[in-house]
């Protein structure tokens, strides 16, 4: 069982070496590449089973002891987020595949490999135990991206991929810096050997990496006084491409956060992670109600959003962090296919921008519920995914007496409200204004509402199983938080 | 080599926050060197190496942060190769290799040049902002 994990992590590598060989044969590729992911992900489920059944999947990389070697640990948290995280990057593919022939287009030769490296980085990420490795992983993440970000090489993706790019570097530098830091500290990378090694350190020590790692994810996760590179950068690129950025990638820095603050049991910075999801909130979406245009104001949201995972594990009870899992797994879809919905906007239109926008609810109804279910999670309204997942962060809130958060919380989902209300009068109300999409690709258009569409149905099939979810979240979070059983596991 | 890092960082910060590219980049070199003395301290203090004439010394280097350095040098190799290609890409769009201004502060310095001459870059986000229902 312990190779399949591996297998999430080599096989989309390999495919993308062999992707990037058979670049020019759009059928092979595209084929090769979407039976990669849906491989993945149908790996992930596998996964995700058996560690349901018998619990954590270790693989100890070349059998090295766990100390010394790297090991792939997939624990119930892991295993949720690869599920969500492998499908979504499938149907963006599928998105992706059928976007090639609008002028907006990516140029799927770079894109259908890079996503693949993406794909493998994400998983590694995801599964890693120890440290340098995940910085590894992020910089496989990283480098796809900006490749993906900058590939067609306009004056403004070069501009905004020239501030992602040093903003990153710089994060990645820092991530060095912490590594050689917790590496003099205790004399180990590997996670779960830290974990033990970690509570025998001054108070101040602990601190003080906590603080040094927190800028280096929450850079990543784009958490509030980090963030301003994402609005800037998001919106530049192709539509597939941000939909993977807006879906995955911060979420992974908030992955990333959740799994070593629980470990290293940062608990004493728990009030400081308040303060800073909710001024998170608040902010993001009050970006967002002052932006004009789709893209840039759901690149908004995702900032905002971010405050809300970060508010579940800030409470540092089971209850919060089983919030945040619940949120995470309801945001990667959710996200992904509002940014899948602005590009079809854009495709349709020629543009985004809300003022030469109008009437899209009589003239492309599909796009308008394509739009509107999502936005209305998003805007957490019940029997939609958005309103379970923040019902538990306001009961984890309420439960711990943290008030003034699930207050700022309550105001932000009112104002996220009234910015999506902005974007649907904007679209999709109002006068009809026509379609710029030349009559040859149609048909790729319904591959791409049908790629959205099945996204779609995944963020209300969220909603469907939301009970078992939060059941898996609440052992997912119980696990995250019980320390003790991790090192065992990995060690053991 | 504490010395070292804090030399490094110190430089390499001052260049990462100019405008021009290039000292950008050679920031970046910098601060990777630095990260990399970083690791290579933590092992601790410099020991015999672990091969000589077959005998194992007991007082050997700590060999970890020697792999994870060589792994951060590559990575930061590779990823200073792009930033030029980038930066190259820039200067062929724009003819120089300065950092440009953000969309949105150029947006809002607009909205005080509207009564002067409009650039011809700048008229389509004026447009957009002189919009009579504009919230923004």
């Amino acid at each position: 069982m312990s190779a399949v994990v591996a297998l999430c992590v080599a096989l989309p590598l390999f495919a993308s070496a062999v992707v990037l060989g058979v670049r020019r044969l759009a059928v092979l590729r595209d084929v090769l590449t979407l039976a990669t992911m849906a491989a993945v992900t149908g790996l992930a489920v596998a996964v995700l089973v058996e560690v349901e059944r018998n619990g954590t999947v270790v693989l100890r990389v070349g059998d090295w002891a766990p100390d010394l070697g790297i090991v792939l640990v997939a624990d119930l948290f892991a295993a949720l987020i690869l599920v969500v995280a492998s499908a979504t990057i499938l149907v963006v593919e599928l998105f992706a595949i059928g976007q090639r022939r609008t002028p907006s287009g990516a140029d799927p030769s770079v894109v259908s490999p890079m996503l693949l490296v993406l794909a493998g980085g994400v998983s590694l990420a995801i599964l890693t135990g120890d440290l340098f490795t995940l910085f590894v992983a992020f910089e496989l993440i990283l480098v796809s991206s900006y490749v993906l970000l900058t590939h067609q090489g306009h004056a403004g993706q070069v501009r905004s991929g020239m501030t992602y790019v040093v903003i990153n570097l710089f994060a990645s530098t820092l991530f060095l810096f912490g590594v050689a830091i917790v590496y003099a500290a205790t004399g180990t990378v590997n996670m779960a050997v830290l974990a033990q090694r970690f509570p025998e350190l001054p108070a101040a020590t602990q601190v003080g990496i906590g603080l040094w790692f927190l800028v280096v994810f929450g850079t990543k996760a784009a958490v509030f006084p980090l963030f301003s590179w994402l609005p800037d950068s998001y919106p530049t690129a192709p539509t597939t491409i941000t939909a993977v950025f807006a879906g995955l990638l911060t979420k992974i820095g908030v992955y990333v956060l959740i799994r070593f603050f629980t470990l290293m049991d940062l608990d004493e910075l728990g009030p400081l992670l308040l303060v800073i999801a909710g001024l998170t909130m608040i902010v993001g979406v009050a970006g967002a109600l002052a932006q004009d245009d789709v893209k840039r104001i759901l690149s908004f949201h995702v900032v905002s959003q971010i405050g809300y995972m970060i508010m579940g594990l800030g409470l540092f009870t089971v209850a919060g962090v089983a919030g945040s899992v619940l949120f995470l797994v309801h945001q990667i879809p959710v996200k992904t296919v509002m940014f899948l919905a602005g590009g079809l906007i854009e495709d349709d239109q020629g543009t985004s921008a809300l003022k030469k926008v109008g009437g899209l609810a009589t003239s492309k109804p599909v796009i308008a519920v394509l739009f509107a279910l999502p936005a209305l999670s998003l805007a957490g309204l019940p029997p939609f995914s958005g309103f379970v997942a923040k019902l538990a962060l306001v009961e984890a809130g309420v439960a711990s007496g943290a008030y003034v958060i699930v207050a700022v919380s309550l105001i932000g989902s009112l104002l996220t409200l009234l910015s999506m209300t902005k974007i649907w009068l904007g679209a999709f109300w109002g006068e009809v204004t026509p379609s710029a999409v030349p009559a040859s690709s149609r048909r790729s258009i319904t591959i791409m509402q049908s790629a959205a569409g099945i996204a779609v149905a995944g963020t209300l099939a969220v909603a469907v199983v939301a009970g078992p979810l939060w059941d898996v979240s609440e052992r997912a979070a119980a696990e995250l938080l019980d320390r003790a059983q991790y090192v065992a596991e990995v060690l053991g | 080599m504490i010395v070292a890092v804090v030399g490094l960082v110190a430089t390499g910060t001052f260049l990462v926050t100019s405008r021009s590219l290039s000292r950008i980049v050679l920031g970046f070199a910098l601060l990777g060197h630095a990260a990399v003395i970083a690791l290579l301290a933590s092992g601790g203090r410099a020991g015999a190496p672990p091969i000589v004439d077959g005998e194992p010394d007991s007082d050997t280097a700590n060999p970890l942060p020697q792999a994870l350095s060589l792994t951060a040098i590559v990575i930061s190799f590779g990823l200073t190769l792009f930033v030029l290609s980038l930066a190259r890409r820039q200067q062929a769009l724009t003819g120089d290799d300065l950092v440009e201004d953000d969309v949105e502060d150029r947006r809002i310095a607009s909205t005080h040049e509207q009564q002067h001459a409009a650039l011809d870059e700048t008229r389509e986000i004026e447009a957009l902002h002189d919009d009579p229902e504009g919230g923004s």
